[in-house]
């Protein structure tokens, strides 16, 4: 994971669950966007103007392998 | 350099420079045997349990001699014991877990602690559990692993009147898989479950095996700790840069005289390593340094090269377990480099999209590569580039990135001898046997219990 700490909530793909469905790419594609294989790729920290949409990809995970990690 | 060779067969000690650094492996019998309880304690002192002993007392000390972890993490062992002890309690007592089963294929330098000196370790052990409130040490070793189990029972044995600390042990054999070792697939097999690395939280420091904060270290780690227990943390700052301290082993395996174990002070140049290991046998091609997921270089830079993790990542390496890997010129790294992805590919736990999709898919890259014919070979180069960065950090475990890294080295060090192959050039290196030993594949497939 390509990890941003700049104070930002941030999008954490648990892999031993994640199997590529691909949703959260379509949900937000402004953070997410697929490898080769389908499997997501984090492009940065969540912007306050994204949180909504960043909570709704997470719900939306089939197999919730999305987390959302808020910083200390 | 204390330079010992660790094939049993072969089990001898070439007598030690007067002026080299020589601590864990100081004084190893020369039959190949393991020091006794009593010449483990007059040849290094007795390490008896004193009021400076108190947990505070041994981290600090192991914090004042800047000890890190040994087997391939270099994490600070004395941040390590603090997190652990945080979370122990009476209710919850943390345990310590010995990492003595060498997931390298080609590592024999905890063997060679483990079967010749192996009161070292356990002092360790025994400290580490005083540190962290432990009364529980689990050994893990690799199923099949007789030598280490068998010495460390007869060491637990001798050492039960007058141990440092009063502990259960466990001796554990594990599943022989490449990243079993990772601290949290090893506490979810000694808590029953399969030797996979996990994501989910909490971390093992707080809840591992079985539940309980668990202390992770590998058995070098522990031995030194019992060393600068003994001599103070100035003693072991004396050899060593000051922000990586002390001596390390390696392990020098290919095309030098007397492959082996080395004991060497951090920062050593590779040269001075593979001297100690006899010298070269052959013309080099190439070094690998680290561990099989680790990094290629060319002979010309590794030979004046401290091995240290600040002189390595200025060449993008990481010292790892402190394999040195010499490749006669009869071998070619491309090819190495093929064999090599396709079993660490084979080594996947199977869990995380990328490492399950992303190794085989490198893998059939470097074999095409490594092959070199058509126009397959000539597309392999990008694709192998593109993938390897695509796999790296995204996994519950670095498994992929280790892959990552040995493929990006090889196209970083070897540029020509990559072009040649997807020129379709021809390379004399693809029938050579190979001086980079794999396991055997166990029948029925890998096991993960």
């Amino acid at each position: 994971m390509d990890v941003v700490r700049d104070g930002q909530p941030r999008l954490i793909v648990d892999w031993t669950r994640c199997d590529g469905h691909g949703l959260c790419a379509e949900l937000l594609p402004e953070l997410i966007t697929l490898d080769d294989w389908g499997y997501p790729i984090i492009g940065g920290s969540v912007p306050p103007h994204l949180t909504a949409l960043a909570d709704r990809a997470r719900a939306a995970c089939p197999v919730l392998a999305l987390r959302i990690v808020r910083p200390d | 350099m204390t330079q010992t060779q660790s094939s049993p067969a072969a089990a001898q000690v070439s007598a030690p420079p007067a002026a080299e650094p020589s601590r864990l492996l100081r004084g190893l019998r020369s039959d190949g045997r393991a020091l006794s309880w009593a010449e483990h304690q007059s040849l290094h002192g007795p390490l008896t349990l004193r009021h400076r002993h108190s947990a505070d007392a041994i981290i600090a000390a192991l914090d004042a001699a800047g000890l890190r972890g040994r087997g391939g993490g270099g994490f600070p062992l004395a941040r390590k014991l603090r997190s652990v002890r945080a979370a122990s309690g009476r209710t919850r007592r943390a345990v310590v877990v010995v990492n003595g089963a060498e997931s390298e294929p080609a590592s024999r330098k905890d063997a060679v602690l483990l079967t010749r000196t192996p009161h070292l370790v356990l002092d360790g052990a025994e400290l580490a559990a005083i540190a962290v409130g432990a009364r529980e040490v689990l050994i893990w070793l690799h199923r099949g692993d007789r030598a280490q189990r068998l010495a460390l029972e007869a060491a637990i044995a001798e050492r039960a009147q007058q141990p440092v600390a009063k502990v259960t042990y466990r001796v554990v054999e594990g599943p022989p898989r490449y990243v079993a070792g990772e601290s949290s697939a090893l506490a979810a097999h000694l808590t029953g479950g399969e030797a996979k690395p996990t994501m989910t939280p909490p971390r093992i420091a707080e809840r591992g095996v079985g539940g309980k904060p668990t202390l992770v270290s590998n058995a070098e780690t522990l031995a030194h700790a019992a060393l600068i227990l003994r001599h103070g943390a100035d003693w072991f700052r004396s050899l060593g840069p000051s922000d990586e301290p002390g001596t390390m082993l390696f392990t020098v395996i290919g095309a030098v005289a007397v492959p082996g174990v080395v004991e060497g002070a951090v920062a050593t140049p590779i040269g001075q390593l593979v001297a100690a290991a006899g010298g070269v046998t052959a013309a080099v091609s190439a070094v690998l340094i680290g561990g099989y997921a680790g990094s290629w270089l060319t002979p010309e830079q590794a030979a004046d090269l401290p091995y240290s993790a600040e002189a390595l990542a200025r060449v993008a390496a990481v010292p790892g377990v402190g394999l040195v890997a010499v490749l006669p010129e009869s071998s070619c790294p491309v090819v190495e480099t093929a064999r090599l992805s396709a079993w660490l590919s084979s080594e996947s736990a199977g869990q995380c999209g990328p490492c399950v999709r992303g190794l085989p898919a490198l893998a059939g890259a470097a074999q095409t590569l490594s092959i070199g014919r058509g126009p397959q070979a000539a597309e392999s180069v990008g694709q192998l580039t593109r993938w390897a960065a695509m796999v790296s950090g995204r996994g519950a475990c670095h498994h992929p990135d280790g892959v990552a890294q040995l493929i990006e080295s090889l196209l970083r060090a070897f540029p020509d001898e990559v072009e040649r192959h997807a020129s379709g050039s021809g390379c004399a290196g693809l029938g050579a046997p190979s001086v980079l030993p794999l396991p055997a594949a166990e029948p029925g497939g890998p096991s993960w219990t």
